[in-house]
């Protein structure tokens, strides 16, 4: 049974077993707008909840992803490098950023579901 | 004051317009008593005649170039530029123009600079170029630096080749960043073995063709050596004019060539502003400091130029930035360019054969001097001479003769006794046959 | 009413201009040389066989390539450019003349210093003016840009700070600092904090106060800061600063405002960059070159890098060698040769035609028209702070809420009003800002004219109709928005002879 959560910084962050896939929000990359390089991190880093995983640059704004659980990675999403534009397409999809084994599940508890992310993000608008 | 238009008239309306009565209230902000106590020991305004009367007086204290023959290098030409290049980069579109941040209307600065970073690539024989450093030191810097951010290595090692203010300058800013940099001796005999200290804790290796001494290097040994340990290879340029004649650096293998471009691009202005060349291979673009124009469409379809990959910079990655630079030498760059233009292939390559035979004619008379020895066998317009005495006195005797022969090695290189009686010796395509003849006749006055 | 079409793509006096490697005529150059003399060949092995690749003009297709390159550029001598913080003022010819002169120009930075005395007294007599100005102790030359200056600033503290012993790690940098405040601080080994600011657009003393500690080795501050405000409590942070064991770095982009009126020691700053091609009227060159000397205290001085020029009976010599002499406790060397004479020069120049009543002239024109800027603009545009400012004033986007329009679009409308925009989204603590600049070289006339425009358009865009025709801008300039997105994505960053064809195709 897999579970979404999301962080503050707009990451979102799907588990299957112990593994979790994560990304940047439909938020994000509207805040970002075209997105123009994206470097993901490489398989069998370890990364600490918080902690500085990825970047995504957008023509004129930096900004790091941060890993919203500690584990260590699996997989950085290939596509990425050739077409950034499928995180503006695709972000909770095909625009994955990496694959995360899992250290500890009970992070996933300190980070929000859908509907306190929603809520989080209406806030923000406001 | 001819530059301020405001007429008091002018002054009064718009302070109505403000609601002030005055214009110190607007300087409301300032501690009153740093306003009281300011009193500056400085004069008053002058007229262009009298600026120029002063600034006159100065300059001619100097014994400039065009009054003496002059043997002058290391790393500063003397070349000559066509007249056309400061016509072009004295107009004002160019000259009073900012940062192209408004591409619509900055195509012209855009372009010249897409151009230049061309030139640039293909005159070194790298992949990609930017769009200009301070000047060849710092570029060297940044160099380096740039070296340990792709190696994620925190050691250098610098040739005793390299023209000392580029290996200084890098010592300095790798020291603030706990960057351990190795300035091997300066080598005037070309002995050192660099391939047999490359090891995989460097991030880099600095090399420099042709050498600060004159020698010429094919660097293509240690770069495979460098590649096999994962290290990068930046090689230096002094003269780019040398470029017109020797085998690229790219073509050997560097990874990162730096350069100044202040030969190519107008007079020697006493060392500054320069323009630092900075070319490397395109898969290190994004670690790659500096502006950098690219080419793109409009709304209508029509080709175009914008800045790009800006978010390497100070003003996006701020504490995260590749290099804090922001204004580089862009009027210089363009200096560059124009001359590269007007020189063309052709004319490029017969600058650089004319320059090194000029040197090379040099080279025989001084060494038909007693007791005088060319050390290089090779050298493009560039070499290191050994006297019998004393390099620095021999360069005042000549300069009292009114010849600016040389520059003593020993003015670089304070702790090495043993250098003292090297003279570094340059000639270009601005020296003439009796410029020559006048130095070798006052040099054996002096050796007598 | 839509343009017409030509067969040459060209549109009266816009003449379109293609690269220079379009219009190679092999064997081709603008330049004649001499014959070579008679000589034997030593380049040996090392010499090159093969071709470069450069494109050959003749002398009058370059003149006109650079020619129409240059008329597609807005520049301060074709207009108003009221970008903040840039300090985009008029750069009078005579400082051009002066650095042409063959004493000034035609000298090698190694001859041997006896026949350099003029340029030496040069350098000596410029840093004169700057360590008048400023009350302060010593100058840095050499720096070659502002950046540069700021690096120089924060190296000599961090070597005051390890002469002393101590090993403090973090510099305080406000968030509304420029970029390179911080990334300065990164290339001096420093971590960076920020420092909030107040309602009022300054930097929170209280919080600073609160932050200050043993671990803190500078501050870095503008002031006038970059919102145009002037650190009222300047005095209040320099000693509280200083009485935390700390250094109060001075960013001087915006000295044009306080220039001839106050000295910086007298608000306890210990270094300080200057910008001579901001404040003292040098070319911006497209893009540089410029020079950032800096300021320093009688506690920095020490530490300062090489070359620098000293006194010697009459005459002058240049430390060049960083542990010895005068420069015995000297960091270092930042910058190659003597760091940017020809700027010096131009520098020089301009400050003794203005003279230090002409400064102050300038500094209380520059002040008088931001703010009249910031009076008139604001029966349509909403001021991000109350008045008075300093010598630049900042709006944000609140007027454009709900019409559709941004800042960037007003911006490019802008363009086609005939003026260059001000500076966008900086700083990043105002949103959709504008920040102005208009400096004391611009005449009444020149402001209302300017005024009128932006009026004119944020009525336009307020009037709720006309978002489409803002998205649509520039329509008048040498070209219409360009998609900086594609430039990103797929970076082409030269020409390359294979993509000749192509774009020869994509010009037309």
């Amino acid at each position: 049974m897999s579970q979404l959560r999301f962080s503050k910084d707009h990451e979102w962050i799907a588990v299957d077993g112990d593994v979790g896939t994560v990304g940047i929000t439909q938020y994000a990359q509207n805040q970002l707008g075209d997105i123009v390089f994206v470097e993901v991190p490489e398989a069998g880093k370890d990364v600490k909840a918080g902690g500085e995983a990825a970047v995504v640059e957008s023509v004129k704004a930096a900004s790091e992803v941060y890993a919203p659980v500690s584990g260590t990675v699996t997989e950085g999403n290939a596509v990425l490098a050739d077409k950034p534009e499928t995180v503006n397409e695709d972000p909770q999809g095909a625009g994955w950023f990496f694959k995360i084994k899992v250290a500890d599940a009970a992070e996933l508890d300190g980070l929000m579901d859908q509907a306190a992310y929603d809520k989080y993000v209406a806030e923000l608008d406001a | 004051m001819r530059y301020l238009p405001l007429t008091q008239d002018n002054r009064t309306e718009m302070l109505a317009a403000i609601g002030a009565k005055n214009v110190d209230e607007l300087f409301c902000d300032l501690p009153k008593s740093a306003l009281a106590s300011a009193k500056f020991n400085l004069p008053n305004t002058q007229s262009e005649m009298s600026v120029e009367r002063d600034l006159g007086k100065m300059a001619a204290k100097n014994l400039n170039c065009g009054q003496a023959p002059s043997f002058l290098g290391a790393g500063n030409y003397r070349h000559h530029t066509p007249a056309s290049l400061d016509y072009i980069i004295q107009r004002g579109e160019f000259l009073t123009a900012y940062t192209p941040y408004q591409p619509e209307i900055s195509q012209g600065t855009l372009q010249a600079i897409y151009e230049f970073q061309t030139q640039v690539a293909l005159m070194t024989g790298m992949e990609v170029a930017n769009a200009s450093m301070y000047d060849g030191a710092t570029a060297c810097s940044e160099a380096v630096a740039m070296a340990c951010r792709v190696t994620k290595r925190t050691r250098a090692l610098i040739s005793g080749k390299v023209h000392p203010h580029y290996a200084d300058v890098t010592s300095t800013s790798m020291k603030f960043l706990n960057v351990d940099v190795d300035c091997l001796a300066p080598d005037p005999f070309n002995v050192e073995d660099l391939i047999g200290r490359v090891d995989s804790s460097l991030a880099c290796v600095v090399v420099q063709t042709p050498s600060f001494f004159g020698h010429l290097s094919n660097f293509t040994a240690l770069a495979e050596a460098c590649r096999s340990a994962g290290v990068l290879l930046v090689v230096c340029v002094s003269d780019p004019v040398s470029l017109g004649a020797l085998i690229p650096p790219g073509r050997m293998g560097a990874d990162i060539v730096v350069a100044d471009g202040q030969s190519l691009a107008g007079p020697m202005g006493f060392g500054g502003p320069g323009v630092g060349l900075f070319a490397t291979r395109e898969k290190y673009v994004r670690q790659m400091p500096g502006r950098l124009a690219g080419e793109t469409t409009d709304e209508d379809g029509r080709r175009g130029w914008v800045l790009t990959l800006s978010t390497r910079e100070q003003h996006i990655r701020r504490e995260k930035a590749t290099s804090n630079i922001c204004t580089n030498s862009g009027l210089i760059a363009l200096a560059f360019s124009v001359h590269m233009t007007l020189l063309g292939e052709a004319g490029f390559k017969r600058l650089a054969k004319l320059n090194h035979a000029m040197a090379a004619v040099l080279a025989r008379k001084l060494a038909s001097v007693k007791d005088v020895r060319v050390l290089p066998s090779n050298y493009f317009n560039e070499f290191v001479v050994e006297l019998p005495k004393d390099a620095a006195e021999v360069a005042e005797q000549l300069a009292a003769r009114g010849i600016l022969g040389g520059i003593p090695v020993s003015r670089f290189y304070p702790t090495y006794p043993e250098l003292t009686d090297l003279l570094l010796v340059t000639a270009t395509e601005t020296n003439t046959m009796e410029d020559i003849d006048a130095f070798t006749g006052a040099l054996k006055e002096v050796l007598s | 009413m839509t343009k017409p079409t030509t067969a040459s793509g060209h549109a009266g006096l816009q003449l379109e201009q293609a690269l220079i490697f379009e219009q190679d005529t092999p064997g081709a150059t603008a330049v004649d040389l001499p014959d070579l003399p008679d000589h034997i060949d030593t380049m040996g092995e090392f010499e090159n066989k093969d071709a470069i690749g450069l494109p050959g003009l003749s002398e009058p297709e370059v003149v006109r390539h650079y020619t129409r390159l240059s008329q597609k550029n807005y520049s301060i001598d074709s207009g108003f450019y009221p970008l903040g913080s840039c300090t985009m003022k008029h750069n009078p010819r005579l400082n051009e003349k002066m650095a042409r002169l063959p004493g000034l120009a035609d000298i090698h930075p190694f001859q041997p210093v006896s026949t350099v005395q003029g340029a030496l007294e040069l350098i000596d007599t410029c840093a004169h003016w700057l360590t008048e100005l400023t009350g302060m102790a010593a100058v840095a030359m050499s720096p070659a840009a502002g950046a540069h200056g700021e690096l120089c600033g924060l190296m000599c503290i961090k070597s005051a700070h390890d002469a002393a012993g101590s090993s403090r790690s973090i510099v305080l940098v406000p968030d509304s600092a420029h970029g390179t405040n911080p990334a300065t601080a990164a290339l001096c080994g420093y971590t960076v904090e920020s420092i909030p600011a107040n309602a009022e657009g300054r930097v929170d003393l209280g919080a600073l106060k609160s932050r200050l500690g043993p671990d803190i080795a500078a501050v870095m501050i503008t002031n006038p800061n970059t919102c145009g405000l002037f650190e009222r409590e300047c005095i209040e942070i320099a000693d509280a600063v200083h009485e935390a064991g700390a250094y109060f770095y001075m960013d001087g982009a915006n000295f044009n405002a306080i220039v001839g009126r106050l000295r910086l020691s007298d608000l306890g700053v210990d270094a300080m960059h200057i910008n001579l091609h901001k404040t003292f009227s040098t070319p911006h060159g497209g893009g540089g070159p410029g020079a950032g000397p800096t300021v320093i205290s009688k506690a920095l001085a020490p530490f300062a890098p090489v070359p620098f020029v000293v006194r010697k009976g009459d005459g002058y010599e240049v430390e060049e060698h960083a542990g010895f002499g005068a420069a015995k406790q000297s960091y270092g060397r930042m910058k190659g040769f003597h760091g940017q004479f020809g700027v010096f020069v131009r520098a020089l120049s301009y400050m003794m035609s203005m003279g230090v009543d002409g400064l102050k002239q300038a500094s209380g024109d520059a002040v008088l028209n931001a703010n009249y800027l910031l009076a008139r603009l604001s029966a349509e545009l909403t001021p991000a702070y109350p008045g008075p400012c300093m010598h630049e004033a900042v709006f944000d986007d609140r007027f454009l809420k709900g019409t559709g329009v941004t800042t960037l679009d007003i911006a490019k409308a802008l363009i086609d009003e005939g003026f260059h925009p001000p500076t966008m989204y900086f700083p990043l603590v105002v949103h959709g800002a504008l920040l102005m600049e208009p400096t004391e070289t611009e005449s009444k006339a020149a402001l209302d004219q300017f005024i009128e425009s932006m009026l004119h358009l944020a009525r336009k865009a307020k009037a709720g109709d006309a978002a489409e025709a803002f998205k649509a801008a520039p329509q008048l300039a040498p070209r219409r928005r360009l998609d900086e997105t594609k430039a990103a994505r797929k970076p082409i960053l030269r020409w390359k002879p294979s993509e000749d064809a192509a774009a020869r195709q994509a010009a037309e």
